[in-house]
């Protein structure tokens, strides 16, 4: 799902061959989702039957250039600004889109904000889910399965904050 | 229900200290508790979060700004009536209890109550109340060592409520408990919201931030974000 939102995260630092999108791609991720050339060539063919990106002409060794249209940044900063949802997050999403905003340059705090206050209403609404659970101790076991994963993330949240500030303290010093 | 906030900081700042060396804590922070409703706050070290609650308390006084607790501003009060207003409307939970280790569980709750001039009789039936409210009537004649850790928290929350107090300030309550511990004292705190108390609660564990109806985020002593319960919604 999230494959052609980190391809436009990629291209919006300048134009990109295919294969260099696949090696910039697993780079971007460690690798934690590797990538078939197939489907990058796939997924820009349909990036840009929805106008998302522009091919350039072939070179004489028969590659493309793509490039990112207007169209193409506006979807990245919808997909940069909208929390992922718990439930639908096949290869973490939240892990791919701060590892694209950080290669892409992109101001990460906001996005790293937007999700601590998502999960964190995620966080209160299981809370509420487990105070009004009569049930039993197995689907109480279940909310605080799910309770600690939320939390997880937030603790990895402020993890990702500190860390960040940390190396752009580091390279305001080596300037 | 009442309208009028509970607590009330309007554009409140703290600065510690003068001239370059000045350390501005708190920045133009604006917050309203209702009756009832559990605030959690939260925040990196240093973000200002026990700054705001001390402030909230009257154990603190803003640089600019008021803070207005029960519809009385704090700024008006003389140094006797601010420490009359804390003992009668606002308790106390710190992480370290100052639980007086020779007074029994029902004398350390009772002790806040006697030091407003509440005849001892009265004061121990109000503490037996109480103690009882929060599942401890076997254990107030207790002394601190002789009781669980949660046991110890659930005193020092007894104490922050006795004398109907409506506002408690609780500076990390769940401490060093372990988590099924630590959901107990938030359960606690949350029935007594439910009932009418309001809570700001400091902590730096999301789980137990959870419990609150809206959580505060602070950075570098400014709200920079809140979540209010949603709407209910239908599933």
């Amino acid at each position: 799902m999230a494959i052609r939102q980190g391809l436009l995260a990629l291209l919006s630092r300048g134009s990109r061959y295919g294969y260099q999108l696949r090696t910039e791609f697993e780079a971007s991720t460690g690798a934690t989702w590797p990538l078939n050339i197939g489907q990058v060539y796939t997924t820009l063919s349909r990036m840009e039957r929805d106008g998302l990106v522009s091919p350039g002409e072939q070179d004489d060794q028969g590659r493309v250039v793509y490039t990112i249209t207007e169209a193409g940044r506006a979807e990245m900063e919808r997909w940069f600004s909208t929390p992922v949802v718990q439930a639908d997050r096949p290869r973490d999403e939240l892990v791919i889109k701060l590892a694209m905003a950080v290669t892409a340059g992109a101001d990460v705090r906001p996005v790293i904000q937007a999700q601590r206050v998502a999960t964190m209403r995620t966080l209160q609404e299981l809370t509420r889910a487990k105070r009004a659970n009569v049930e039993g101790p197995a689907q109480r076991l279940v909310l605080d399965s799910m309770i600690f994963q939320a939390e997880a993330e937030q603790r990895w949240l402020d993890h990702c904050e500190a860390v960040l500030a940390a190396s752009s303290q580091t390279q305001e010093r080596q300037r | 229900m009442s309208f009028d906030p509970v607590l009330r900081l309007a554009d409140v700042s703290r600065v510690h200290g003068e001239g370059p060396q000045a350390v501005r804590a708190l920045r133009g922070v604006s917050l309203d508790a209702a009756a009832g409703e559990l605030i959690a706050v939260m925040g990196p070290s240093g973000s200002g979060k026990s700054t705001l609650l001390n402030l909230a308390g009257g154990l603190d006084t803003p640089t600019s700004g008021t803070v207005v607790v029960e519809g009385t501003p704090l700024s008006n009060l003389s140094a006797g009536e601010l420490a009359g207003l804390r003992r009668r409307h606002v308790g106390y939970v710190f992480q370290d209890l100052n639980l007086i280790p020779s007074l029994t569980a029902a004398e350390n709750v009772m002790l806040p109550r006697e030091l407003d001039g509440v005849r001892a009789r009265r004061a121990r039936q109000e503490a037996a109340e109480v103690l009882a409210d929060v599942g401890l009537a076997d254990v107030a004649d207790r002394f601190p060592d002789e009781i669980s850790g949660g046991q110890r928290q659930r005193v020092a929350i007894a104490r922050a409520l006795v004398g109907e107090r409506r506002l408690i300030l609780a500076d990390e309550p769940t401490g060093a408990l372990d988590t099924p511990t630590g959901d107990d004292i938030l359960q606690l705190l949350r029935a007594r919201c439910d009932a009418g108390t309001t809570v700001l609660l400091v902590t730096h564990e999301p789980r137990y931030a959870a419990w609150a109806d809206r959580v505060v985020f602070l950075r570098d002593g400014e709200i920079t974000d809140s979540t209010s319960a949603p709407m209910e919604s239908a599933r």
